[in-house]
């Protein structure tokens, strides 16, 4: 059950896993920006080579790595196949009826599927190598100069630790809960959606009331251990910057770099074309 | 023979590589009539096993029979199967949901297909079976009701279903020894009303032993012995083998069996005891 | 923790906010608990006891009266002066899930010291010593969700231990464990107690009383008894009055006395039983 919420994380214990979760955030944010702004196939490319090399160091099984796609299958075959349709422009490859298929459509459909499989891969590869416990500490790093203007960053990270410790909780609890209905001759199956809607109220209400009762036990818990949102507190866990961090943005960032460098000053594709010919 | 279960056995999440096998080839007959306490350590496969007996765990491998139903059947008629076993989870009152006591007691016998009117003469009489007032409770909200209170609730919801097997997974969890007396004698209430056979999941040796005509010993998914209490409780190979413990009464004995002093009986009971007693338990 | 210490409730009752008139769930109860000492506090549910122990650390204020820590008054708008009261007597509730804040036990026994401020490295020690004292040392880097019931109760004791209180109130902390749990727990209390922490044990249970020095009965907001567990063992009438219940081998030896055999009066496990039951014939 421990496995639903540390689902993606994948202990394969590489050096990748051991970088500071505050530089593989930040570098999955520098990415993501990069990836909209990807212009040739080369580039394309590359951002996947980038990708497969730290999925390599990261001894993430690739299958394991593409299986995260599977979720966005069905989003990326209509984004591509809308675009293939709908896309007008100069040089028409095939014509029926009313259906008009552009080179321009197609190039557009390619890329737009390309940039979405992208935009899954890289932060997949962040959870696969990333604990939620180290995010969340990471997250509360990076958002520790708002502290400055009294954004309270630690309340923050505590609503997220606790949310994280109590998920798996609270699915065992509405599984209970299920349970003990459906010994009651509840029917969780049969019926049109709002049928099935109106079931889930014997299940929903207890939970939602278990989940106050929880809170309110834990805020108590909490005050007996002298939490306090305004007062000073130390902070037990830090995370050191290292060599390999150093190393690794680097790195990130020159290939990031370059997606910026093809689309303003470098046309990739034109340059590799004239170099064959 | 009301319950009939051939060779069970379940893993969870077969195939994945968090399979466990939380059952392996569990055989028992419950007849009619029987209280049953199954105790075992946790994770010995006890809410596994009771889980099947209504269908809450689809059947994986094996036969179970109850009454007249076959959960083997391909599609087991669900509805009537937990009508006729009622079962009482852990904790009970974190399950109440209704906007009164009434409507919540009429989820099950709602459920099960009964008429309005059938309906509310069974919430009426499930009420007043548990030891509420059912005029001064029927229209309050279940959640501003005492824990006690809310335990016997959730108690007639099962009981208002008139199963003829009820199932408690440890009822007296969490009670102090008022509320414990207060549980057991009702179980024994409704064992003598329309339940008569009752099995109880229980962490409780001393309970288990005054109460229950048979004890199914579950240890690593297996039963390791379905017997009187009286075997189950002096098979002290068993007890060495499964870690479990045993209650006073029999700890009593076995002390006193190491001084010397040997009764005549093997009691299990408190009052089997005080009788072995003051009728001579002799010195060897 | 080398300085004495003690709790005092001076004339304390209090209501519960309700609509209407309310109840009082403690009466007029003055009380002192002296340093080092293992109480218990028994009674049935109702009796007042879980409210007892919120005062103990100003979880609650009295309605009437006043709960004093070493002098100082637990009611008070000063924040530094209830957490240094909350320092002092730490609590341990009933529900082991329903007391972690963290993923990692490492993190969630940090949490109380930083809390408190304690510099790094001595959250470091504290949480070397805590998890030591409760016996689960190596479980430190691990993840709550998969202990049993008394593993995550000695957590929860552990998490209180690291800000290191000199007195350790238990509400109802066994109440939803299994036996095996409870020993587990009650044993390292003991540990506690002879290390020089004091105890106040709120229960229902009269079993766990056996090794307190002082057994404290509470009944509709009042105590009704105040005396060693041997005093309270032997007042059976009060035992049935208050719905409380011997345990097994101390109801035998009463009903063996009432058939006759002479028994000592005192407090009996089923080994001391044997033996007396023994020496009687």
């Amino acid at each position: 059950m421990n496995n639903i919420v540390f689902g993606q994380y994948y202990p394969s214990g590489s050096v990748v896993h051991r970088l500071d979760p505050r530089v593989k955030l930040v570098m999955v944010l520098l990415y993501i920006i990069s990836v909209f702004f990807v212009v040739d196939y080369a580039m394309y490319g590359a951002l996947f080579l980038f990708v497969i090399a730290v999925a390599l160091m990261s001894k993430v099984p690739l299958r394991v790595l593409f299986r995260t796609v599977r979720t966005i299958v069905v989003l990326v075959l209509i984004t591509a196949i809308i675009n293939l349709f709908f896309t007008q422009g100069d040089e028409m490859l095939f014509s029926w009826k009313f259906i008009h298929i552009y080179k321009e459509g197609v190039e557009r459909a390619i890329k737009l599927a390309l940039r979405l499989i992208l935009l899954m891969l890289f932060p997949s590869l962040l959870t696969l190598t990333t604990t939620p416990m180290e995010l969340t500490d990471a997250i509360e790093s990076l958002l520790s100069p708002l502290k400055l203007i009294k954004v309270p960053v630690h309340a923050i990270a505590l609503i997220m630790s606790i949310a994280l410790r109590m998920i798996p909780i609270l699915m065992e609890e509405t599984n209970k809960i299920i349970l003990a209905q459906k010994a009651r001759g509840a029917d969780f199956d049969t019926g049109g959606a709002l049928k099935k809607a109106k079931a889930m109220i014997p299940v929903l209400v207890p939970l939602f009331v278990g989940a106050f009762r929880r809170a309110d036990e834990l805020a108590l818990a909490m005050d007996a251990r002298c939490y306090s949102s305004v007062a000073t507190r130390t902070k037990y866990k830090v995370m050191h910057l290292a060599l390999r961090d150093l190393v690794a943005s680097l790195f990130c960032m020159a290939v990031f770099a370059l997606v910026f460098l093809n689309k303003y000053l470098w046309p990739f594709d034109e340059m590799i074309l004239s170099l064959w010919r | 023979m009301s319950i009939e279960v051939k060779d069970l056995t379940y893993t969870y999440s077969p195939k994945t590589p968090y399979a466990a096998t939380a059952l392996k080839g569990v055989s028992l007959h419950i007849e009619e009539g029987e209280y049953v306490g199954i105790i075992g350590k946790t994770g010995s496969g006890k809410s596994t096993f009771i889980q099947h007996l209504n269908a809450l765990i689809r059947l994986q491998s094996g036969e179970i029979k109850v009454y007249d139903i076959d959960l083997n059947a391909k599609k087991p008629d669900l509805k009537k199967l937990r009508g006729t076993v009622g079962m009482v989870m852990q904790y009970p009152e974190y399950q109440l949901f209704d906007e009164t006591v009434e409507k919540d007691v009429a989820y099950g016998p709602r459920n099960i297909g009964l008429s309005e009117g059938e309906i509310k003469e069974r919430v009426r009489e499930a009420i007043e079976l548990v030891g509420l007032d059912f005029e001064e409770i029927r229209d309050r909200s279940p959640f501003e009701l005492s824990g006690g209170q809310k335990r016997r609730v959730a108690i007639a919801g099962v009981i208002a279903m008139r199963p003829r097997v009820l199932v408690l997974d440890e009822p007296i969890a969490g009670l102090d020894p008022k509320g414990k007396q207060e549980i057991l004698a009702l179980v024994k209430k409704l064992k003598n009303a329309f339940s008569p056979t009752v099995i109880v999941v229980s962490h409780d040796m001393d309970s288990v032993a005054e109460n229950c005509d048979k004890v199914a010993l579950f240890a690593d998914g297996e039963i390791a012995r379905f017997a009187s209490p009286r075997e189950v409780f002096y098979d002290d190979e068993l007890l060495a083998r499964t870690e479990m413990d045993c209650p006073s009464v029999v700890k009593v004995v076995k002390e006193l069996d190491k001084l010397g002093v040997s009764l005549p009986t093997r009691p299990v009971t408190k009052s089997e005891l005080v009788a072995a007693l003051t009728k001579g338990g002799r010195d060897e | 923790m080398n300085y004495t210490m003690s709790i005092k409730f001076e004339n304390v009752t209090y209501e519960y906010p309700t609509d209407g008139s309310p109840v009082p769930a403690v009466r007029d109860v003055s009380l002192e608990i002296t340093d080092g000492s293992f109480v218990c506090v028994l009674g049935e549910n109702g009796s007042g006891k879980s409210t007892l122990a919120k005062l103990m650390n100003g979880l609650l204020i009295p309605t009437k009266g006043d709960v004093r820590v070493d002098g100082a008054s637990t009611n008070t708008e000063d924040e530094d002066a209830l957490f240094a009261i909350r320092k002092k007597v730490g609590m341990v509730f009933q529900n082991p899930d329903n007391q972690m804040i963290a993923s990692i036990i490492e993190d969630e026994i940090a949490f109380g010291p930083e809390n408190i401020g304690v510099p790094r490295e001595e959250i470091e020690e504290r949480i070397t010593y805590a998890l030591e004292a409760v016996g689960m040392t190596e479980h430190r880097h691990h993840t709550p969700y998969k202990l049993s019931g008394g593993q995550k109760q000695r957590i929860a004791i552990a998490s209180v231990l690291a800000m290191r209180p000199n007195t350790l109130v238990l509400d109802e902390s066994t109440a939803m464990l299994d036996p095996k749990g409870r020993r587990e727990v009650l044993n390292v209390i003991r540990e506690l107690n002879r290390q020089g922490i004091t105890i106040v044990l709120i229960t229902h249970y009269m079993e766990e009383t056996v090794h307190a020095d002082r057994v404290i009965v509470m009944n509709e907001g009042s105590i009704v008894m105040d005396g060693t567990p041997e005093r309270i063992f032997g007042n059976t009438e009060a035992i049935r009055r208050y719905h409380l219940e011997l345990p097994i081998s101390d109801y035998l030896a009463e009903k063996l006395r009432e058939a006759g055999l002479s028994l000592p009066h005192k407090i009996y496990d089923e080994k001391s039983l044997a033996e007396e039951i023994c020496r009687s014939k």
